[in-house]
């Protein structure tokens, strides 16, 4: 039997292979490849969104009350909002095995 | 000088808009400092905006059949060309709105993505002459001084003495043998509305860059210092602090250029910190003698005394000038 | 029918595709299309043209525009020859892969080195793999015709199709040329309508990776599209002659009904090799000709039909492929003939290379030489006709 290597059939293909789903790589999950995740101080917090406009993801989204929760569906753990957080309110933690 | 710019009004952190237009769970790496500017820019511009992508790190990570990362109409053709793409997408929006096939009103952002790599060596032709031809488009270079994609080969980008696969620091020759390509410079000569350079660190004044950019009719290139953790041996949480010491050291001083007339200093660095305070972050420059450190440091301060003097004798006409943009 | 005026081929041309209400133009001149693209400015300029205009920098640059331009939606044109062409190399199968639909002229012209300015086929013939629809046109007024027809196909089948004329023997001369009239133009092209193309109200990523779980797949795709092109050329033309009265097929014969010697060549050398099939028929030799318009996709039934039942072909070819077992055409037609029942003798000749004159009488001599070789098999697989030793 030949070996079946193809993702999907040519006649599914778009024309010119283009993809049609804008932003479907929200799809995919990079939350498996880090080794560290920030976690919150919500005491320490001010609001200031820093760590969500600086997340290269983006895995930060506001929340109802205005803080900035990590995804960790994406979070890839490198520790930029920890780093320049003004406040210190976002700490790296080791992942558990 | 150029009323949108003379007049511009600079966002507020609280102006800036909720959605981005680049998803998440594209491949970069941890901590990259050129995915970033890449989505405040897409931020700033908005859904009607068509980008294009030269061949690059940027490229790969956010198309990887069947996934996109790109919320808005996308290109990638090929690495040297993404100018060229450009400016033919510019002449078609002209045509079909000149010809009624379009809206006339709509405005519709080109926003160039392109490397260093890209952007100094092998597509140094192709966007001088889109420059040159006065298209309406707005060109970031992202400029992480290797190409990173391919693995860390040296480019026209890459500072004296860093090691590159293609430059290693090795016993004889010690890493890369030429200071960097004075792109500003060649971009500037052709005296196009709108240059800028950018580093992350300063987010607000690159995001507000990125907004003047949109608003001039004709090419606006924005010059984005770009930290790499991968191919420079940084730490992944280090590429914001380098990308503040980089501009603190005079390395990437921070200035505008309006129509290759008017130079405009946005950050003075009066007190700079030593340079050495920047490369030991960085593995590519762990082999670096202290002749070596001194020469980067006197250049970077020829460099930037230099652009000093000329922000000072082309400063815009008095009355029109703005507070300069300064970090919120 | 419209009125037939003098005209120089390359302004022919021009006005084609001006009056083909093309929406962007990038153009880099290289001898010998200058003068399709110095007339198409001229056109713009005097506001008797409404298109943008891209003076590019480069050839590269030429076709990156077009394929910017295409992608956004607009109609696009460029010409270009020989180094230019291979100057836009990597640009070619890329326009053919995004499925745009832009309309290119080659003015055939040899390739360095020696820098050449003349002109033979050996710049197109190094492009037959990219899945572009390439037709060959004879002289003016089918250069023109090919205009017309290159954009119903590249719209109708999004592929870019590349229209390739003699250069200096067909583009400067001037001929009695029909230029169709405006109203029928317009109603054989109808406004371009993508349904995927770059538009903030429905985005859409081009040029994503193809892992190699998706890259077959994709080559599949384009493919079979290239193949079912075949059809829409074909129509295209039968639409053409209903309008024009002009008649055009995939593969052109001239007096081949009893032939036994068949020449098998492309271009403008055609209509000479024409004058020496007749000659050689008023001496009683059965000969004929036969050419190919559409060169890709290739026409392999219409070849085969037209070859009839002749016992050896001589394949003149306008480029080299060297240390290889033919020229481009010969190989080709070797190829196709090995498929099929039929085996006629194939001779395979190099002649005309760099705009060198190939005569009537040199088209005697090899036919004459393939009349020969029917009984005795030649001991090469090509020959550079007409070299001084």
């Amino acid at each position: 039997m030949p070996k079946d290597q193809g993702l999907m059939s040519w006649k599914e293909l778009a024309p010119g292979m283009y993809i049609l789903e804008p932003g479907n790589s929200a799809k995919f999950k990079t939350g498996d490849w880090r080794s560290h995740r920030p976690v919150l101080d919500k005491e320490k917090c001010i609001k200031c969104g820093q760590c969500y406009l600086l997340c290269p993801e983006p895995a930060y989204e506001p929340n109802e009350e205005g803080y900035y929760i990590c995804n960790l569906y994406y979070c890839k753990g490198c520790g930029i909002c920890a780093a320049i957080c003004p406040k210190g309110a976002i700490t790296m933690v080791l992942e558990e095995a | 000088m150029r009323p949108e710019l003379a007049n511009f009004k600079p966002l507020s952190i609280k102006d800036l808009p909720k959605e981005d237009w680049l998803a998440p769970g594209h491949r970069a790496c941890q901590g990259c400092g050129t995915v970033l500017p890449l989505k405040l820019a897409l931020k700033v511009l908005g859904p009607n905006t068509i980008a294009v992508s030269a061949t690059g790190c940027m490229e790969i990570i956010s198309s990887p059949f069947p996934y996109t990362s790109w919320k808005v109409p996308w290109i990638h053709v090929a690495f040297e060309n993404a100018a060229t793409v450009a400016s033919g997408i510019d002449a078609a929006i002209k045509a079909l709105k000149r010809k009624g096939k379009l809206p006339k009103k709509e405005k519709i952002n080109i926003v160039v993505f392109a490397g260093d790599g890209a952007t100094f060596d092998i597509g140094l032709q192709f966007l001088s002459g889109a420059l040159e031809r006065g298209h309406n488009f707005i060109y970031i270079c992202l400029d992480n001084e290797a190409y990173m994609n391919t693995g860390v080969q040296r480019s026209g980008g890459t500072p004296k003495f860093a090691h590159t696969t293609t430059s290693p620091a090795g016993k004889v020759i010690h890493g890369n043998i030429t200071w960097k390509k004075n792109l500003d410079g060649i971009v500037i000569a052709h005296n196009i509305p709108y240059f800028a350079t950018a580093s992350p660190a300063f987010y607000m004044d690159y995001m507000n860059k990125v907004k003047k950019a949109s608003l001039v009719d004709g090419p606006a290139f924005i010059h984005v210092y770009s930290p790499c953790p991968t191919g420079w041996g940084s730490k992944s949480e280090d590429t914001i602090l380098l990308s503040r010491l980089v501009v603190e050291t005079r390395l990437f001083p921070l200035f505008e250029v309006i129509d290759g007339k008017y130079y405009i200093l946005n950050r003075k660095v009066d007190k700079p910190k030593p340079v050495e305070e920047y490369l030991k972050l960085q593995r590519r420059y762990r082999h670096l003698t202290k002749e070596e450190i001194d020469l980067i440091q006197q250049k970077a301060n020829e460099e930037y005394e230099r652009l000093v003097k000329l922000c000072e004798v082309f400063a815009p006409p008095k009355e029109e000038t703005k507070e300069e943009t300064k970090e919120t | 029918m419209g009125k037939r005026v003098a005209k120089e081929v390359s302004i022919a041309v021009a006005d084609a595709v001006a009056q083909c209400r093309v929406d962007v133009i990038s153009a880099y001149p290289i001898t010998p299309q200058t003068h399709i693209v110095e007339h198409l400015a001229e056109l713009v300029n005097n506001g008797e043209l409404d298109a943008e205009y891209i003076p590019v920098e480069s050839e590269h640059a030429a076709m990156s525009a077009c394929i910017g331009a295409a992608a956004a939606g607009a109609r696009t044109f460029t010409s270009t020859s020989s180094q230019g062409l291979l100057f836009m190399y990597e640009n070619l199968p890329i326009a053919s892969a995004f499925r745009l639909p832009i309309v290119m002229v080659i003015a055939n012209r040899s390739i360095s080195a020696p820098i050449s300015i003349w002109n033979d086929h050996s710049d197109v013939m190094t492009t037959r793999d990219f899945g572009w629809i390439q037709t060959f046109a004879e002289n003016g007024q089918e250069a023109v015709d090919l205009v017309y027809h290159a954009y119903r196909v590249a719209e109708k089948c999004l592929l870019p199709v590349a229209v390739n004329l003699d250069g200096f023997i067909v583009t400067h001369v001037v001929e009695p040329i029909e230029m169709l009239e405006q109203e029928l133009v317009d109603k054989y092209l109808p406004p371009l309508k993508m349904k995927y193309k770059l538009d903030p109200k429905k985005p859409i990523s081009m040029g994503a990776i193809g892992v190699p779980e998706v890259y077959t797949e994709a080559k599949k795709a384009l493919d079979e599209a290239v193949k079912a092109s075949y059809k829409v050329v074909v129509q295209a033309w039968k639409e053409f002659e209903k309008i024009s009265g002009r008649r055009y097929q995939p593969v052109e014969t001239y007096r081949m009904d009893d032939a036994e010697v068949a020449m098998v060549i492309m271009g403008s050398l055609a209509e000479t090799a024409c004058n020496a099939v007749d000659e050689l028929r008023a001496k009683g030799k059965k000969v004929g000709l036969v050419r190919f318009r559409l060169w890709r996709p290739f026409p392999m039934q219409d070849f085969l039909k037209a070859i009839g039942k002749v016992k050896a072909l001589c394949v003149v070819d306008r480029a080299v492929s060297h240390a290889s077992t033919g020229g481009p055409v010969g190989i080709e037609v070797r190829s196709a003939l090995y498929q099929s029942n039929k085996r006629p003798r194939v001779v395979n000749f190099i002649a005309g290379l760099s705009g060198r004159d190939v005569t009537k009488d040199d088209f005697i001599e090899l036919f004459e030489r393939t009349f020969e070789a029917i009984s005795k098999k030649p001991k090469f697989s090509y020959e550079i006709y007409g070299v001084k030793e």
